[in-house]
């Protein structure tokens, strides 16, 4: 870490670059953040001056109104932003909509803190950008060697086929609100499921931002104030808290499915009485997390959050020198 | 395999009973010859391979990976075989995926020392589903919730057929049932309905309804016999074969030698599978401590002795009584049962009565001795043939009232299904002194059904509206003597049980009543449940208000 610590350090509000004076997803309130994506736990409210892609922008704006920060500067992918002596440049994670990898260029340096990411098709996002660093800052949400994630086409054909099986039944799927649930959209559209799509209340907006963005998601409906035993036969998007509960009860003997890398081990499935398990996440799964590190072959490795014990093992046994940053307040408990 | 994988996979997290049956009928219907048999067999238990033990499984496991990588993982999984699934890496120019009946056709042509090198190359070639499938087979427990009668509904409806027929012939077929699925499918005849000693499907009786059954039927027409606390079952001896089913035509032989070895006749006899102690029925715990086994020790055969108390006859020797009526029925098992002077078979008496108004009187108050013991009264139309399933008016089951029992709950956890978004299932406890004298609550059971829809959603409110605390999917609900929801528990006995905190364990509780109007206080203090131990059987139901 020392060499590389001029540049990039961790402290208590997050990942800080000194010389060019901001931080990267902080947790806390600071005056200058890079942001990049839109999931709370990475772009909160309350910073100074806030740099990230513009969708990353319209999405903290439409979560936490126009005044998120005090002034935003959207930097598009590929177009290299000065900040003091340190050149930012935003290219694409594959993560969600916007979702970006900041690479910092400093005196010879180039250090890339890759946010969230995943390496996988997705039609709601731009595909994650290999780039040549030396310093390699990665996420190991899913970083054991049992999270090996099936085709995620496949698992939306699985949720095809069981809807033409139970057709008295709402087929209600569980997805994070954002990027998840478009995307599962996306895959059903791809997949020839040309019928309505119902969605909670609480995915309207992101929704929204998606369409204008250009992604087509068809045509969707509000779930909301359906009547009872409602939408037999329909697919029903929502939050993940919500498949279980109160809210549920409204629709016509649901099967409730999540759409989650954690839905790959079958007690988390149990745990939530999930009946359906779709395994689609949009983080990287053990194999594009190591393929990921043996392709850019990084001089060093840096663990931001999630299961980095397997992750450190496996640096080691491959000779890349790697540490966990630990850093709190990254929670991926539902994607 | 993927298939029979992807069928195991979803069985294992789908709940209900209606559910199950479509995903198993779906895949009957898709799937080839022999691979749905196979697939058939290894659900219900007919397919068993004990061929790999978990340290094998670990070891090959760990051959292919870091230890340490492997130990991180278990360690997060929890299960062996479905860690082992997940992180068997890949291997470039694996073979071709092996269906499930080349696995079960090579591994039963296989010694011993071949398996690991099997299960190494199928590994290699099938995805994690397909893995995990296999390694759930192989060693030996797919629980995925799937009963034998629940594979022959899922059979009945592929072949739009009566439950009936399936049983009939069940016993007759071998894995993979090829000439089953050849009938089913209308391709051939029916199979092997001359089999000696096969299942013959039982006939069930009606719950009696008082208010309107005593007006629209005749005393005089029908008998009465007590209903024995035990097991149905049927007892077959022909040609030398003997087997023992359940009333759902499962084999059950293995468990009971002692009764097999009684069964030296040629006939078909319908039953109650007791525990008999000197020429007495014993309650129905000491029964249980002898069902559910793949085999018995002489310990236990001694210590708890089955018997049959029989009460049909369905075949004496060659000859086929079933199209007979039950009054004759009855003359041949009663010269039958006494030509075999069989201690371990005896015959249910038959319980005099003149009207209606004295059964009546007699189920209130059953006559000293082994009667006080029954759950109730059967009755039984002279004139009827024994016919399979469960016709309305031959027969009639009557149960005595169920003991009742003020309780308060406790905890409450989420149902499963439709019910997955209430707090469904209620954990209910009474009032225990303490050294001191002081009165704490303590549970004495668990009951999910009893109550409305309606009553559902208040339940789930009152739970939601007065958690104290939460573990996992489990709430504690406020209960203490000036706080708390009362309910009146039904239940059919009551049993020493060492596992539980109280002592006692119920038999088939069930929420009878919401007492919303009764104070926590004045629920029923567990004195009252011991006393009921002590007299059980023979005590009058007690209404308590």
């Amino acid at each position: 870490m020392a060499g590389f610590r001029a540049l990039l350090r961790n402290t208590p509000a997050g990942l800080y670059c000194p010389p060019g004076d901001f931080y990267i997803d902080p947790i806390q309130p600071v005056d200058r953040a890079v942001i990049t994506h839109g999931h709370a736990d990475h772009a909160r409210s309350g910073h100074g001056a806030v740099l990230a892609t513009p969708q990353t922008l319209a999405i903290m704006a439409a979560r936490y109104g126009a005044d998120f920060a005090v002034a935003s500067e959207p930097a598009p992918y590929g177009q290299p932003v000065a900040r003091d002596g340190v050149t930012v440049t935003l290219v694409p994670a594959g993560h969600v909509l916007g979702s970006a990898q900041a690479v910092l260029a400093w005196k010879g340096i180039t250090a890339v803190v890759s946010g969230d990411y995943k390496r996988r098709h997705d039609p709601t996002c731009l595909p994650f950008e290999p780039v040549p660093c030396q310093l390699f800052v990665t996420e190991a949400t899913f970083g054991l060697p049992v999270f090996r994630f099936p085709d995620a086409r496949d698992e939306v054909a699985r949720l095809i086929k069981s809807v033409a099986l139970f057709p008295d039944r709402t087929h209600l799927v569980g997805a994070y609100a954002l990027g998840k649930a478009q995307r599962i959209i996306a895959l059903l559209r791809a997949a020839g499921h040309a019928r309505t799509i119902y969605v909670h209340g609480a995915l309207a907006a992101m929704n929204a931002l998606y369409q204008t963005q250009g992604v087509v998601l068809g045509d969707i409906a509000p779930a909301t104030g359906q009547d009872r035993a409602s939408l037999p036969g329909e697919i029903v998007i929502a939050p993940p808290s919500a498949i279980a509960d109160k809210w549920s009860r409204r629709f016509s003997d649901p099967i409730p499915a999540f759409a989650s890398g954690w839905m790959q081990v079958r007690a988390r499935a149990r745990q939530r009485h999930v009946e359906l398990p779709l395994v689609i996440s949009d983080h990287a799964d053990w194999d594009e997390l190591t393929g990921t590190l043996t392709e850019l072959a990084p001089e060093e490795v840096w663990i931001t959050h999630g299961a980095e014990d397997a992750l450190l093992r496996w640096s080691s046994l491959n000779g890349i020198k790697a540490q966990a940053l630990e850093i709190a307040g990254y929670a991926d408990e539902d994607d | 395999m993927r298939a029979f994988a992807r069928l195991l996979d979803q069985l294992s997290f789908t709940p209900s009973r209606n559910a199950k049956l479509t995903l198993l009928r779906d895949y009957l219907s898709s799937a080839p010859d022999p691979e749905r048999g196979w697939a058939l067999a290894a659900l219900t238990g007919a397919l068993r391979f004990d061929a790999a033990k978990p340290g094998f499984i670990r070891k090959a496991a760990e051959a292919r990976m870091d230890p340490q990588l492997f130990a991180l993982s278990y360690d997060f999984v929890g299960d062996l075989a479905e860690t082992v699934a997940l992180v068997w890496p890949d291997r470039a120019g694996a073979n071709r995926e092996p269906d499930l009946s080349e696995v079960v056709d090579t591994l039963r042509g296989a010694s011993r020392h071949q398996v690991p090198q099997l299960l190494e190359g199928w590994l290699d070639a099938l995805d994690a589903g397909g893995r995990w499938a296999l390694l759930k087979l192989l060693t030996g427990g797919l629980r995925v919730g799937v009963s034998a009668r629940l594979a022959k509904q899922a059979l009945a409806a592929l072949g739009q057929k009566p439950v009936a027929d399936i049983e009939e012939v069940w016993h007759g077929q071998e894995p993979p049932y090829d000439d089953l699925f050849a009938w089913l499918e209308g391709r051939s005849d029916r199979p092997g309905s001359d089999t000696p000693a096969r299942f013959r499907p039982v006939m069930l009786a009606q719950a009696l309804d008082e208010a309107a059954d005593f007006a629209r039927y005749d005393a005089a027409d029908y008998a009465a016999e007590w209903k024995w606390d035990g097991i149905r079952v049927q007892a077959a001896s022909e040609h030398g074969q003997r087997r023992l089913y359940s009333r759902t035509g499962e084999d059950i032989a293995a468990a009971f030698p002692d009764i097999v070895a009684a069964l030296d006749f040629e006939g078909v006899l319908d039953g109650e599978l007791l525990v008999f102690r000197g020429g007495q029925a014993a309650p129905f715990g000491d029964l249980q401590q002898r069902l559910n086994r793949k085999t018995a020790d002489p310990g236990l055969l001694a210590r708890h002795p089955a018997g049959i108390r029989a009460y049909d006859l369905l075949l004496d020797g060659e000859e086929d009584l079933r199209h007979l009526p039950f009054r004759e029925r009855r003359a041949r098992l009663e010269g039958f049962v006494a030509r075999l002077r069989n201690p371990r078979i005896d015959l249910s008496p038959l319980q005099p009565f003149s009207g209606w108004e004295e059964l009546t009187a007699l189920r209130a108050n059953p006559p000293k001795g082994e009667p006080q013991a029954a759950e109730g009264l059967m009755l039984k139309r002279w004139d009827s043939i024994y016919e399979a399933g469960r016709p309305k008016g031959p027969w009639f089951k009557w149960k005595r009232d169920p003991h009742l029992v003020d309780a308060v709950l406790m905890y409450a956890q989420r149902g499963h299904g439709k019910r997955s978004g209430f707090y469904s299932d209620y954990t209910f406890g009474v009032w225990r002194r303490d050294a001191n004298g002081d009165r704490h609550l303590t549970p004495v059971g668990k009951a999910y059904f009893g109550f409305t829809d309606e009553e559902l959603k208040r339940l789930d409110k009152f739970v939601r509206d007065h958690t104290v605390e939460r573990f996992g999917p489990v709430r504690s609900v406020r209960a203490g003597a000036d706080f708390g929801l009362v309910l009146e528990i039904a239940f059919e006995g009551l049993q020493r049980s060492s596992r539980h905190k109280s002592g006692v364990a119920m038999r088939f509780p069930r929420v009878n009543r919401i007492r919303w109007d009764k104070p926590a206080r004045d629920a029923d203090e567990l004195a009252t449940l011991e006393g009921l131990l002590g007299s059980i059987p023979g005590i009058a139901p007690q209404r308590r208000s």
